[in-house]
């Protein structure tokens, strides 16, 4: 038996070892590069059974249409990022570059190239695991690339690690309307939201580096949406630096409205707290903290930020280039640069159809100076801001939201044959 | 050239007839195969016709037509139904009808030549099997082959070269794409387990010619013992037709959207995420797109803010994305590679007459 086979033989016995469901042994489908390779690799995609692994071997692989995996249980495995290419260069039909729809899926060690939308997206999926993935649209920022490099979406135990995302034209990895979520160890570079977490419950961002987006990391929550009021978000020890690539987003998303160098962005949500992150070199404002800003129709939804924490973060050089309205303006009365945090004041919304709000919100800004707008109700343009600066801005002790777990299974590593935590 | 297909069926069915009267009854549906966790590697297997070229249904298959389909890059369509002998589909006033396991949705999907020739034959490319079986429902493409004569499984799809005349006069050229299975659940998706999503009571409730006469799919169905349970078709709610100029826009528009977009674009469709929600059941002006912004639309937005702007449809994101061909822009996803342009009249024409946001 060859070293090779070894190791191959190795990952079956894990594949077995981790997966619950399904009958029989776990086998592995393998897929080289070469001929037919496409329709070769969406048979193997469909014909893999609970338990099994579709090898992917080295090479790139142009797709045509768009892959797609549906059975549970089934590790999708490449030969590394930058040797197994799944390139979509020659796309002609479908949206995503991977859709994956089956429970319990891992998709590991490989690269989506220029998909026409989204690079991988997992929708409405328990336990997905995105790991060692580059997902590039290779030509730079371009307003013609797809929107998300890797997008769970209404999913539920999300685990991205070890990915890197360049050239998205809204959220290099989005996290969107899924719960019990874990984001560490990737890069997320020259998207225009570097990492965003939209309309998400309990989510753990940490150790990642988000650079040359329009904004760095974003939390954001939607109203009209099936799953909204996201809440226990906490964003920490990332370094957010140098977001500087001109907002490229086509116009009517809202990361379009994102001013080119931000570093943190904390829009509506409750329980989101920033803490510990390097964040530097971010021309608008190091921490941006906000209500929604359009007009909406829905009652349920609360546009509000709302027990929001941020503390111990190390600010470098941020808001020295302003790219918002009045940014100028302000920087000049702050003395030359945006402080390191901006909240736009707002306290109260009123409820569509309804009076207003009488909730108080909650705000522990501690990374001043911070600048309040005072725009006080939700919709105020910020033409009307009456700007005033204070040391921090401190209520009561809030706790930080509790870490985020994840089924064991998700951390066991097809490369390494053990649990890494 | 149709009156020599016509003989070559004709000798076809001859030959068969001889086939079958020499020994055995003739062969009805074969059940067991349909219930098999195996495909067949080809239509015929099946015996879900009475003929190779799948023109003749087989005793126990029984056709049936929408009142608003779902556009297929210009295919025609011949739909087919099969419910096991002594078994009967239950009747539901919203959603598909209930069809007991056993039964079996046929969908062929064919060109004529020239699509103004309405005495012509079309040529079939694909015929789809939705089967329900003990576990659910399972989802199966055969392509035809180029003489018609075999349909063999194709599991991870594949595209094909289709010309035709269209009814407007003008020579097309379509990348027709035949959907792997997954694709096919991506629309037929409830919940995230594989559906039927065309065969509802609404979208049933309409004129078929049978052969022997004209009636309603419905009343036909009760009567046949097919369906239980359902009251007189005059009595159940309508999916208007698309294209009759005897409804509204408004009405014909909204039937258009359901059954193009409303499978997916529902609160247990494929495209929950998005909250543009489009059955003909919805009310909420806002979940139906008016004034409504986008949510994960990223470049397919085509930098417009709205999915529907009241008034204005070179403003509205749904016009742009119907419009488009281009992958990862045009809607729907799947399932076409020209634009419809019959279908983007009307749903222009519908948001041009609605009244203009303040």
């Amino acid at each position: 038996m060859s070293r090779h086979d070894a190791r191959v033989c190795a990952i079956a016995a894990v594949v077995i070892f981790s997966v619950s469901a399904g009958p029989g042994l776990a086998r592995t489908l393998r897929v080289a590069s070469g001929a037919n390779a496409e329709e070769r690799l969406q048979s193997a995609l469909i014909d893999a059974k609970p338990g099994d692994t579709v090898r992917i071997g080295p090479g790139r692989f142009a797709i045509t249409g768009s892959l797609s995996l549906d059975t549970p249980h089934v590790r999708v495995k490449g030969a590394g990022a930058g040797r197994t290419i799944l390139s979509f260069d020659g796309q002609t039909s479908g949206s995503d570059g991977v859709l994956i729809t089956g429970d319990g899926a891992v998709i590991e060690d490989l690269a989506v190239e220029n998909s026409k939308g989204n690079g991988i997206k997992a929708k409405g999926v328990d336990q997905i695991v995105f790991r060692r993935l580059r997902v590039e649209w290779t030509g730079g920022p371009k307003a013609s690339n797809g929107a998300y490099g890797v997008y769970p979406v209404s999913s539920k135990h999300v685990l991205i690690e070890h990915v890197t995302v360049k050239g998205a034209s809204d959220a290099g990895i989005y996290v969107g309307q899924s719960q019990d979520i874990v984001v560490r160890h990737s890069e997320a570079a020259f998207n225009v939201a570097g990492i965003e977490i939209e309309n998400c419950y309990h989510a753990d961002v940490y150790e990642n580096v988000s650079t040359h987006n329009a904004g760095g990391i974003l939390v954001f929550d939607l109203p009209g949406l099936p799953q909204m009021g996201g809440h226990s978000i906490r964003v920490f020890h990332n370094r957010v630096v140098d977001n500087d690539t001109a907002n490229f987003a086509p116009k009517g998303n809202i990361v379009a409205s994102v001013p080119t160098g931000t570093g943190v962005m904390v829009m509506a949500n409750r329980d989101v707290h920033v803490f510990e992150n390097d964040i530097s070199g971010n021309g608008s404002a190091a921490l941006l903290v906000v209500a929604y800003l359009n007009a909406f129709k829905d009652p349920t939804y609360n546009p509000l930020p709302r027990d929001v924490a941020t503390y111990r973060n190390r600010i470098g050089r941020n808001g020295f280039d302003p790219k918002f309205d009045g940014g100028p303006i302000l920087a000049k009365l702050s003395g030359g640069s945006i402080p390191p945090t901006l909240w736009d004041g707002v306290t109260q919304y009123v409820v569509p159809g309804g009076a207003a709000s009488t909730d108080r919100i909650r705000l522990n800004l501690k990374d001043g100076p911070v600048v309040n707008l005072n725009l006080k109700t939700q919709g105020t343009p910020v033409t009307s801001a009456q700007p005033s600066v204070s040391p921090e801005f401190v209520d009561s002790e809030m706790a930080a939201p509790d870490p985020v777990t994840l089924p064991a299974a998700m951390f066991r590593d097809g490369r390494k044959g053990r649990a890494r935590r | 050239m149709n009156r020599r297909w016509a003989r070559s069926v004709a000798a076809l069915s001859a030959a068969l007839g001889l086939v079958c009267g020499a020994a055995s009854p003739r062969p009805g549906v074969d059940f067991a195969r349909l219930m098999s966790d195996a495909p067949e590697p080809t239509l015929q297997a099946y015996r879900l016709f009475e003929d190779a070229r799948g023109s003749r249904p087989a005793p126990g298959v029984t056709p049936y037509t929408l009142n608003t389909p779902l556009f297929s890059d210009y295919a025609e369509k011949r739909r087919f139904l099969y419910l096991p002998p002594g078994t009967a589909m239950t009747y539901r006033d919203r959603g598909v009808m209930d069809i007991p396991v056993g039964g079996v949705l046929i969908k062929t999907f064919g060109y004529r030549p020239d699509q103004r020739d309405a005495s012509a034959v079309a040529r079939p490319v694909e015929t789809r099997l939705l089967i329900h079986r003990n576990a659910g429902w399972a989802a199966l493409t055969y392509v035809w082959n180029a003489e018609g004569t075999e349909a063999v499984l194709k599991r991870a799809g594949t595209s094909l070269k289709v010309a035709f005349v269209g009814s407007d006069g003008a020579k097309r050229e379509i990348d027709y794409v035949v959907p792997n299975v997954n694709q096919c659940k991506q629309c037929h998706s409830v919940n995230g387990q594989l559906s039927p999503i065309g065969p509802k009571a609404r979208n049933l409730n309409g004129p078929y010619d049978y052969g022997s006469g004209v009636e309603n799919q419905l009343d036909h169905l009760s009567k046949a013992a097919l369906l239980t349970q359902a009251p007189n078709s005059s009595s159940i709610a309508r999916t208007p037709t698309w294209d009759s100029l005897s409804e509204t826009v408004d009405a014909r528009a909204r039937a258009y959207l359901d059954v193009n977009c409303g499978h997916c674009h529902s609160r247990s469709g494929f495209a929950s995420n998005s909250g543009l929600f489009l059955e003909l059941e919805e009310t909420d002006a806002s979940a139906l797109g008016v004034g409504k912004r986008p949510v994960a639309a990223g470049r397919a937005s085509g930098g417009l803010e709205y999915a529907i702007a009241p008034g204005d449809p070179d403003h509205s994101i749904i016009i742009h994305r119907m419009a488009s061909v281009e992958p990862g822009v045009m809607m729907p996803q799947l399932g076409r590679s020209v634009t419809h342009a019959e279908g983007l009249a009307l749903v222009r024409a519908y948001i041009a007459q609605m009244k203009p946001a303040m």
